[in-house]
């Protein structure tokens, strides 16, 4: 199953070498294993815009779509057995230890 | 006497068969499915046909070919054809051997599959309540009406909370596992919690409830000894079974005949139930015995306070002292106010107030528990014995002046007057 690891932190957390080095070594694990398909870290919420079409008009707007403490800083696509191994991986994400990872299934599309 | 056989098979049998369905069609609800439909042939079929030699096997081959008829109907779905093919298989393969009832590997395979059904529906990943309805419903036989009843709410409202949680274990992979052995601790620890939950959910249950909800006692005893069968040799599991017998040892005593809630030391200890003391002490000796020197765990100990009270014959005469060394290495161990609140008074019996005041003093300046009529009662409990009348008079208002229960009130206004 495709689980995506979605990584929350607090808005004001600053940049840390360790932290980066400390991603570095997730990454090489988690590539090592199999289990990973894919995997970024995400630019701050200055860098954001938000678009939305309504009545066929775009609306593009400055920063996120909903004002939060905490902000999505990165992901990692995992491909594992089940719920147990994806929450290990999970918990082994540096952002784990001071933000939170939700774990969530990817959807699987059926023939109909 | 036929319908008797049928609802035998389902309170006795289905919760096993449950288990090891979900495990051969791999999803929860179409297990549940498949198992009301046998259920719903047997009660046709055995009036016409006898009931047959092992109802059980019975079942579990038509549910098995119930399932793959829910699967037929849903065709067309890639991995349900794979699964459709493999029970198809196993169909052909495995129905003549469970009737006629081959003895021990089935039965471990069952052992096997219900440790499997009861880690499932503890997983940490579905809500507490969830998981301990969802506990109750599976590994205990009830029905969703009985489940609803006895934790309060509506039967749609417990209907739809089993629902969720149902789909929350196959959308989300929950694995039908027993945890491998690195993780077995934690998550024998979180199944541990769970039926002390399911039993404290009973036990506390007031008296308009009690009948109800007093069954979820028994039922949370029956998941320990089920789990102590399912672990053998595991010190924890046997030391909650004895925790819960020696509590449920004093369920009749703890209420009067106008539904008042009764404090250990005024109960009739003649009401006590034998039979759960003798079994709860022996569970806790071989808990003991199995952690052979370890130290003891959080429900040893508590287990341990439970039996010196059970093996009293009364109040004056029950081991103080050790009570008060056993709340002090459960408050070493997971520190809380609760705790010390309980060792003081503890001391209090033991006849060392003046330790007990030294205990409670902290306590008093903490705000969060103002309120706190168990910590207001007991510092007038000390102050009293130590001679400090007035003190002690100040301290009961206190104690009075929080409580919201008349039956505790009436109590305390007793002891007040006694001082």
């Amino acid at each position: 199953m495709q689980y995506m690891l979605l990584i929350y932190q607090p808005l004001d957390t600053p940049r840390d070498p360790d932290v980066y080095a400390a991603y570095m070594a997730y990454t090489t694990e988690l590539r090592e294993s199999g289990a990973m398909v894919a995997g970024d870290g995400l630019e701050g919420l200055d860098a954001a815009t938000t678009v939305r079409v309504r009545n066929a008009e775009t609306l593009v707007s400055d920063g996120p779509f909903a004002e939060t403490k905490e902000m999505l800083a990165g992901y990692y696509l995992v491909d594992v057995p089940d719920l147990d191994a994806a929450l290990k991986w999970a918990a082994k994400i540096p952002a784990a230890e001071f933000g939170s990872i939700e774990v969530r299934p990817v959807m699987v599309y059926e023939p109909a | 006497m036929l319908d008797e056989a049928v609802s035998r098979a389902f309170r006795e049998e289905g919760p096993a068969i449950l288990a090891t369905l979900i495990r051969q069609v791999g999803d929860f609800s179409l297990a549940e499915d498949a198992l009301q439909d046998a259920f719903a042939a047997a009660v046709v079929a055995w009036p016409r046909d006898g009931v047959p030699a092992s109802p059980g096997a019975w079942i579990t081959t038509t549910a098995r070919r119930k399932a793959i008829d829910r699967l037929r109907r849903e065709r067309g779905l890639a991995d349900r054809i794979e699964r459709l093919a493999v029970l198809a298989a196993r169909d052909t393969a495995t129905a003549a051997d469970e009737e006629e009832n081959d003895e021990m590997p089935v039965e471990d395979a069952i052992a096997d599959d219900r440790l499997r059904l009861l880690f499932t529906c503890c997983h940490p990943a579905l809500a507490l309540e969830a998981r301990v309805a969802l506990t109750v419903k599976s590994l205990g036989g009830l029905t969703t009406a009985e489940v609803a009843r006895a934790f309060l709410v509506s039967e749609p409202a417990m209907y739809q909370r089993l629902t969720r949680a149902k789909r929350k274990i196959a959308a989300a992979g929950i694995p039908y596992r027993v945890p491998p052995l690195d993780e077995l601790p934690e998550r024998r620890d979180g199944v541990l919690a769970v039926i002390y939950l399911v039993f404290n959910e009973g036990y506390a249950a007031s008296a308009g409830d009690r009948l109800v909800r007093g069954e979820l006692c028994g039922e949370a005893i029956r998941l320990g000894r089920l789990l102590a069968n399912l672990l053998p040799g595991d010190p924890e599991v046997l030391a909650l079974l004895a925790l819960m017998l020696l509590q449920d040892a004093r369920r009749g005593a703890r209420v009067d005949e106008h539904g008042g809630y009764v404090a250990l030391d005024r109960q009739d200890r003649a009401l006590w139930d034998r039979g759960r003391i003798a079994e709860g002490t022996h569970a806790l000796d071989q808990a003991i015995a199995q952690r052979a020197g370890g130290a003891a765990g959080a429900y040893a100990l508590q287990a341990a306070i439970a039996a010196l009270h059970a093996t009293a014959t009364d109040a004056a005469t029950t081991d103080w002292v050790e009570i008060a060394a056993l709340y002090a290495a459960l408050d070493r161990r997971s520190p809380s106010p609760v705790i010390r609140i309980n060792r003081a008074a503890a001391l209090a019996f033991a006849g060392a107030p003046e330790a007990g005041l030294e205990l409670v003093g902290p306590l008093l300046q903490d705000p969060r528990l103002d309120g706190y009529v168990p910590l207001h009662a007991t510092h007038a409990e000390l102050l009293r014995r130590t001679g400090a009348a007035t003190a002690a008079t100040a301290a009961y208002d206190r104690a009075i002046a929080a409580t919201a229960n008349a039956v505790e009130r009436a109590e305390l206004q007793r002891r007040r007057a006694a001082v």
